[in-house]
């Protein structure tokens, strides 16, 4: 069986200027840091960036990588308002697909099904509707006949997630309370690359946890990278939480000064700009 | 006792869960939550309360069940929920907006996104509270429809919005057009204060109530057990 571990920098290797990208986790928590400061180190650019937004959003933005969004919110949790995102959106740097969360969570349900759209009840009335006007709507056949949003596809050409655990072969796996989505992300995608807080053998995975934490099945993982703190500084229970300082940081720190110091100093030797 | 307006405040969030049921409810911000688990506490016993994040917890904390965000969005679909969301802007239709302020397409204020607005108004019983009730917050029309309002709720057969909490009172769209109806004001507060901080017209009844006295054990509840830290009288001006 294919050994598929690789480094941070393989996983940008493959990653192409114009792509749809889709992130994991959920606001700041668990999200693929490590992945994301590699992916700031390259000159890709042009991106189609699918959500649940956090600081990932919020750097790509601040980066000028982004060409299109596709989210719900984007918040770091304990500070609502993301700064950069809102400076990005303020300045109209972006397109914008805003829809609702349960809308969110069936168009990467319908892309991993290989559906066009699936029936959902959210939107309807809402200003989704009118600020996405390629939204349709469709209308049950049954006695109801009530009418729903045909959410599309979510479909991507890559998604990055962080999770606790992997083995070398992409069998990966979750230790804290909630999984969010990435499983859908690695199955929404044409290829996933899968960081985590470390690599173990398979065995070991079940040893100390349930068979239910094994999230992401090999058959939808593209790639494995061992990054011991990727998620940092969004939180990654209950290896570590949120790092609370360095997020008001980012948050507080003018882009080019934070990057030059987080991003390790090659951010502007190879970015394009 | 004399109760402080934060106070009233949780009361009149609390009211919002009475006779609720074996259902969740999900509070948004500090004082919807003390009055969740007050209700949970006294009069709706069998309520569901999460720890804001992926678990089912008692009020003590023990974990009684599992709701990560996926979960969390059936339930919602479900119907077995009433949640209390805040409002950057709210309308006398009860439309609401979390998103941005001004054009959408290149707001004057981004804010948080539509998040799961649009699908906890069309399924399950949706509830408001603005800390700061004013003209900026209470306006003529949102420039967001996050929140779906009676007058966007034609065919929507789960919507309702059984009321809206700020600290001058609580609202109810109980009129023939589901337009904003004054419900009661807390003591201390004046109609006309409430008409003046209010940017449409308000429904006003000939008599407006105020709103209830805490018991003695709702007192004591909010501030020996559920808020000890007096972290309420932050949020709303005493």
């Amino acid at each position: 069986m294919s050994d598929k571990t690789m480094t941070a920098d393989e996983v940008v290797s493959r990653l192409h200027s114009g792509m749809t990208l889709g992130i994991g986790g959920w606001g700041s928590r668990r999200k693929p840091m490590a992945l994301l400061r590699a992916l700031l180190r390259s000159p890709v650019t042009d991106l189609t960036i699918v959500s649940y937004g956090g600081p990932d959003v919020g750097m790509l933005a601040a980066a000028g990588r982004v060409r299109k969004l596709v989210t719900a919110f984007v918040t770091l949790d304990s500070i609502p308002l993301e700064p950069h995102y809102r400076a990005a959106r303020e300045a109209g740097a972006f397109e914008l697909m805003e829809i609702d969360e349960a809308m969110f969570m069936w168009g990467l349900h319908a892309a991993a099904n290989r559906l066009p759209f699936l029936p959902v009840r959210a939107g309807i009335g809402s200003d989704v509707m009118r600020v996405n006007p390629g939204l349709r709507t469709v209308t049950s056949p049954y006695d109801d006949q009530e009418t729903f949003v045909a959410m599309p596809a979510l479909g991507m050409d890559a998604a990055l997630v962080h999770v606790n655990r992997a083995d070398r072969l992409g069998n990966g796996q979750y230790l804290g309370p909630d999984p969010y989505f990435d499983d859908l992300f690695c199955e929404a995608a044409d290829a996933a690359y899968v960081s985590c807080e470390r690599i173990v053998d398979t065995a070991e995975l079940t040893k100390e946890a349930p068979p239910q934490s094994l999230l992401l099945k090999r058959h939808s993982v593209t790639g494995v990278v061992e990054a011991p703190g990727g998620a940092h500084f969004t939180s990654c229970v209950p290896d570590y939480g949120r790092d609370e300082a360095v997020q008001r940081e980012y948050a507080t720190t003018p882009w080019p000064e934070f990057a030059a110091r987080y991003l390790g100093g090659g951010l502007h030797d190879r970015d394009p700009e | 006792m004399t109760a402080t307006r934060s106070e009233y405040c949780v009361i009149a969030c609390a009211e919002a869960w009475r006779d609720a049921g074996e259902i969740l409810a999900s509070p948004m911000g500090l004082i919807p939550s003390v009055g969740a688990r007050l209700a949970r506490l006294t009069f709706s016993p069998d309520l569901l309360l999460t720890d804001g994040e992926a678990l089912l917890v008692r009020p003590d904390g023990t974990p009684e069940g599992w709701l990560p965000y996926r979960r969390h969005l059936t339930l919602v679909t479900g119907g077995r929920r009433h949640v209390m969301m805040g409002a950057s802007q709210i309308d006398r239709y009860g439309n609401q907006n979390i998103s941005c302020i001004g054009d959408w397409a290149r707001p004057k204020r981004q804010l948080l996104g539509v998040r799961g607005a649009p699908v906890n108004t069309l399924n399950n019983p949706t509830s408001y509270w603005v800390p700061r009730h004013s003209r900026r917050v209470f306006v003529e029309k949102v420039d967001m429809v996050c929140g779906v309002g009676y007058d966007h709720a034609d065919g929507a057969r789960h919507h309702r919005i059984p009321r809206v909490v700020s600290d001058l009172g609580v609202f109810d769209f109980a009129t023939p057009d589901h337009s904003m109806r004054l419900a009661s004001v807390h003591p201390g507060v004046t109609v006309a204060q409430v008409r003046e901080a209010t940017g449409f017209d308000l429904v006003v009844p000939d008599e407006v109530p105020y709103t209830r006295e805490p018991t003695e054990r709702e007192l004591r509840l909010i501030r020996e057990v559920i808020d000890p830290q007096n972290a309420r009288s932050r949020e709303v001006d005493a």
